[in-house]
């Protein structure tokens, strides 16, 4: 996946958005932006399979040496798949934010989450503004 | 950057682990100059001084440094702070104090409002002047090179006024890292010039600069109390575990008596360092437990870039602070192991 192909939370996480047997399925992760400002990274919590998230709800935490940061879901819906090689390889965030370093898929219960997804040029014009 | 009680600082110049390894293994350099900056002048600076420390500042050698808490007639801690007796090289001295600076208004108000009919005025320098550490293993060797003493000959915790790249500056061997290292305190004009000299030899050794990210992340691992922390107006100088600090006998200030009854206190909660099973922190204002039961509280944590453990500082009641006590802290609603460990948690070899 490349970073233009992806949808974006204001919270920085992204989602891409599949079809699986007739059920879509988000593979959602953190963008490269907001890695590079946790930067440091030690420690990644992450729901179990099976778990129910709310879009805008955090569904897992990522600590940094400096802080603790909850991950939201972009999607409401069931944690189908967890990288489960994540949280002992975070350098791979670094490495690779937006393959191998997915972190969880969520089969979406509704599609109403994603309108308020921003596509990759908006996000990054948030970024910018950011700072 | 960010607001730092007034000050706009960095938390980290690229990464706060490799700033603190760097400090670790060659030198980092820290602008320190918000911390707050008194000159005293007057008539026994150091009885007036006694009067409001912890610790024994009367009768202080020419040199030297201590570090002491400041209380409220509670025995509750108002400020950390390190008094100087330096010299001058036309023989003469002053007394001088650094304070916290989310703390300096308050504790300048604090002296000033004690003086009572002691004839001392106190005089803030601190936007006038800079204050710059330069800690690690290579730290003084870097800085002997630009002043007029390596700071390696002076004693831990004394100083003196010296010259660094020919400009009069104060050089002390103090640190709140854990490493080996100095603090430079110079006019606020040349402090440019020393800094952007210091760094560059710093950088060739595989030194560099480091923000407040590292600076926490380093005291933590050395097991220094930060104030806001392990330190507050909420907590009696008795429950620190900074006994060096405190100075009873034959002396009165300002919170001794409320001091000595807190520390036969036996329901009052102590400092001590909890170390923890697997890499997550427990960060400010989790709970400790014993089967269940709330015995403490967290007052800050991080994963120690060094240690390459998680690590925390918290207070607990008396009774459960025995070296490899097994507690469970509470991290956000999620269990985690812990045992408490003796301080520091790390000590240079």
């Amino acid at each position: 996946m490349s970073p233009e192909e992806l949808l974006y939370a204001e919270t920085h996480e992204w989602a891409f958005i599949a079809e699986d047997g007739g059920n879509k399925v988000a593979t959602i992760g953190i963008s490269a932006h907001a890695i590079e400002q946790l930067t440091d990274l030690v420690y990644m919590d992450l729901p179990a399979v099976g778990t129910a998230v709310t879009a805008g709800e955090p569904f897992g935490e990522v600590e940094s040496v400096k802080a603790t940061s909850d991950l939201y879901s972009p999607v409401s819906g069931e944690v189908v798949e967890i990288n489960e090689t994540l949280p002992d390889n975070l350098e791979i965030l670094n490495s690779d934010p937006y393959v191998q370093g997915w972190i969880i898929k969520v089969k979406l219960s509704d599609e109403e989450s994603l309108g308020k997804l921003l596509a990759h040029a908006d996000y990054e014009k948030q970024c910018g503004e950011d700072g | 950057m960010v607001d730092f009680a007034g000050w706009s600082m960095p938390v980290q110049y690229g990464s706060i682990i490799e700033e603190h390894t760097q400090t670790r293994t060659a030198a980092g350099i820290f602008d320190v100059s918000h911390m707050g900056r008194f000159y005293f002048d007057g008539e026994n600076i150091d009885g007036f001084l006694d009067t409001l420390t912890t610790r024994r500042v009367a009768g202080m050698n020419v040199g030297r440094i201590r570090y002491s808490l400041m209380t409220n007639e509670n025995g509750t801690i108002l400020d950390d702070v390190l008094v100087y007796r330096l010299g001058k090289p036309d023989g003469s001295d002053f007394y001088m104090m650094v304070v916290n600076a989310s703390n300096r208004d308050k504790i300048a108000k604090w002296i000033t409002a004690k003086l009572g009919d002691h004839q001392v005025t106190l005089n803030d320098r601190t936007t006038e002047t800079a204050m710059i550490a330069v800690q690690g293993p290579k730290a003084n060797e870097v800085v002997s090179e630009f002043a007029t003493l390596n700071p390696a000959d002076l004693k831990y915790y004394t100083g003196t006024v010296t010259e660094v790249c020919g400009n009069e500056a104060i050089v002390t061997r103090t640190g709140y890292t854990g490493e080996d290292g100095c603090e430079i305190i110079c006019e606020g004009g040349v402090a440019d010039e020393i800094c952007t000299k210091i760094h560059e030899r710093v950088a060739e050794l595989g030194g560099g600069p480091a923000g407040l990210g590292a600076r926490d992340t380093l005291r933590l691992e050395a097991a220094m109390p930060l104030y806001g922390h392990e330190l507050s107006e909420e907590i009696n100088a008795a429950q620190t575990d900074l006994g060096f600090a405190m100075n009873f006998k034959d002396r009165q200030f300002s919170g001794r008596k409320a001091i000595l009854a807190a520390k036969k206190d036996e329901s009052l909660p102590v400092r001590v360092g909890l170390e923890l099973e697997g890499r997550r922190a427990a960060r400010e204002n989790c709970d400790i437990l014993i089967d269940g039961e709330k015995v403490g509280y967290i007052t800050s944590g991080t994963f120690g870039p060094t240690l390459q453990k998680a690590i925390s500082m918290g207070y607990i009641n008396k009774k459960h602070t025995a070296a490899g006590t097994q507690v469970t802290i509470d991290i956000r609603g999620k269990s985690a192991s812990a045992k408490i460990v003796g301080l520091p948690f790390y000590s240079r070899s």
